[in-house]
């Protein structure tokens, strides 16, 4: 039977995820040759060839304009928002899934579900006056505290219902032996959702990494600034000199495909648990 | 799951277990101090700005000095202005669009990615490189792509890739929606991909035995079974299409003139560009309401989601 449903499966389905290939990858193909290519081939060579004289000159540029101090404003502020962000969510969709019963924390958790349902960055004006006022506007805090804010119903959701399927019995007999609800979190809990805890942070860390509107509004100065902050202002500068631009666009996702290549396994299977419930 | 658990303790000891609280009330108030780290910051950052957008859409404010009461005066001035239908137009036209583009395709990606061949595995890995690249830098890369002087289409020769896609309305909006859907299709297609493995295979041989060709049984079993998994990616669609910011920014800046206006970049050009964080927290407080409204009337439409998303252990 399952045999007969792979041949018969579906010719227009294959024929659509060829195509969506193709779709993907051009572009993708494009930037990553282009990036390579100096000024003048860009402008007379086919945009799919390869480039004749291949040179690295654009990323030495992008390298020159301050990257590195982007870079590292990048991993600061994903680092500083995903550790705390997940580690505060854990805790809580622990409380919520073994304090069930508890009025207090149905009522925090509805409150997280409710901040799934609406656009947080439509609050960015308040945030905006609440960090001018906390003093912390344009340092990377600004960016990371209402990061982790923003993380948090999506985490708490996700990784209680991964706390969810830890047996019950297992709570018991470590409560048998003593154990506090603190140790069974860290002992027992802990290392049952790890895979989950790790969804949690790459999909969270994607979208700080990636964040715009966060830096745009809340820093202003430009050593605080994040890539893709300085993406944009890099082609601000630069917009005549396509292939540097390109070469810049390469440079702030590089680390992510890396990181992606590594843990992809990982991201793929836990969001489609996170999501298709 | 391959961490090892502790063994499984024979029953001993139950009366100081039971004691001990298996009581719910009891055990609530020993982990309760656990969520308050979350529940602060959530407050602080989420909360409290969600009143305060409200609260600012009745004052007056240039960003920088004192914030002044000013009652009405944003919601009349806003709600009177020609800019507030344009760019609610747009927002929806921009949010049902890409709905219709994406779901379709993501359905029809994700029933195909549901097959357990290896290369459409490998297929689901490469799909998901654009939700790798942030959105400014998609922005950057199409507004370079779609250059009607330097970009692809002259590069090519081709007269049909050669256009001023990002200065003529129609086109720009067109552009948005494409790029949105090469950024999410993949996205969503993973999560049709989850819906449709958990269907059980009885059903699909039932249907064969039954005579029903693979069309059919797309129609009659995979569509109606993914009904939640439908509503939930609709409601990150939709909500999420209301928070269209970066891309939009970047590609166009909400041009050519006001075409690709939508309701966040209002806000931010009235609060961030001319200074008036009264009437750009008048636009905030729609967009929330807007969001709200949308994922209660999707809720509705599927029955209850959160639910359906509790209940799969």
């Amino acid at each position: 039977m399952q045999a007969r449903k792979l041949t018969q499966l579906n010719w227009f389905g294959g024929l659509a995820g060829w195509i969506w290939l193709a779709i993907v990858l051009i572009p993708l193909y494009w930037i990553v040759v282009t990036s390579f290519k100096d000024q003048s081939a860009y402008f007379t060579q086919n945009p799919f060839a390869l480039p004749s004289a291949p040179t690295a000159n654009n990323y030495k540029l992008v390298i020159q304009s301050d990257f590195p101090r982007y870079f590292l404003n990048s991993v600061i502020v994903t680092a500083g928002t995903i550790i705390p962000a997940v580690a505060i969510s854990f805790m809580a969709a622990y409380a919520i899934i073994r304090g069930a019963g508890s009025r207090f924390l149905a009522g925090v958790n509805g409150l997280f579900l409710m901040g799934l349902a609406i656009p947080l960055q439509a609050t960015i004006i308040p945030v905006y006056l609440l960090i001018i006022r906390m003093r912390l506007y344009d340092s990377l805090l600004a960016l990371i505290l209402p990061s982790i804010a923003f993380s948090i119903p999506l985490s708490v959701l996700v990784l209680a219902n991964f706390i969810r399927d830890v047996p019950k019995e297992l709570f018991e007999s470590m409560r048998v032996d003593g154990a506090t609800e603190w140790g069974m979190m860290r002992k027992l809990a802990l290392p049952l959702t790890r895979p989950a805890l790790v969804t949690v942070s790459i999909y969270n860390g994607l979208g700080v990494w990636n964040g715009f509107l966060l830096p745009l509004i809340l820093t202003q100065s430009p050593d605080k600034r994040t890539l893709p902050l300085a993406l944009w202002t890099f082609q601000g500068q630069y917009s005549v000199n396509v292939p540097a631009v390109l070469a810049s666009v390469v440079l702030t996702t590089l680390p992510i495909v890396i990181l992606y290549a590594v843990g992809r396994r990982q991201l793929l299977s836990g969001l489609t648990a996170g999501f298709s419930r | 799951m391959t961490a090892t658990a502790p063994p499984v303790a024979p029953p001993t000891g139950r009366t100081e277990a039971s004691r001990a609280g298996s009581s719910g009330a009891g055990r609530s108030g020993a982990v309760a101090w656990m969520v308050l780290p979350a529940l602060l910051l959530f407050v602080v950052f989420g909360v409290i700005p969600l009143v305060g957008v409200l609260v600012l859409s009745f004052t007056q404010w240039d960003g920088l000095g004192a914030i002044h009461a000013a009652g009405l005066t944003n919601w009349k001035s806003v709600l009177t202005d020609s800019q507030l239908p344009h760019s609610i137009l747009v927002t929806f036209e921009i949010m049902i669009l890409s709905w219709a583009v994406q779901t379709p395709m993501s359905l029809l990606l994700g029933t195909f990615l549901a097959g357990r061949q290896r290369y459409r595995a490998f297929l689901a890995v490469l799909y998901f490189i654009p939700l790798l690249l942030s959105s400014a830098a998609i922005a950057i890369t199409y507004k370079a792509l779609l250059d009607p002087n330097f970009g692809l289409g002259p590069g090519l020769k081709l007269g049909f890739l050669t256009q001023d896609w990002l200065g003529k309305n129609t086109l720009a909006i067109g552009v948005v929606i494409f790029i949105v859907s090469w950024q999410f299709i993949p996205f969503h297609s993973l999560i049709y991909q989850g819906g449709v493995r958990q269907i059980p295979t009885t059903m699909y041989e039932a249907a064969s035995i039954d005579g029903a060709g693979r069309v059919r049984q797309f129609f009659s079993i995979t569509v109606p079974q993914l009904k939640y998994t439908i509503i939930t990616s609709s409601t990150l669609m939709v909500v999420g299409s209301l928070t269209f910011f970066d891309l939009i920014f970047v590609l166009t800046a909400g041009g050519p003139g006001d075409a690709t206006r939508v309701l966040a970049l209002d806000m931010y050009k009235r609060g961030f560009m001319s200074n008036q964080m009264g009437p750009a927290s008048v636009i905030a407080t729609l967009i929330v309401l807007l969001g709200l409204a949308l994922a209660l009337i999707l809720r509705r439409l599927g029955g209850s989601t959160t639910a359906s998303q509790q209940e799969g252990a």
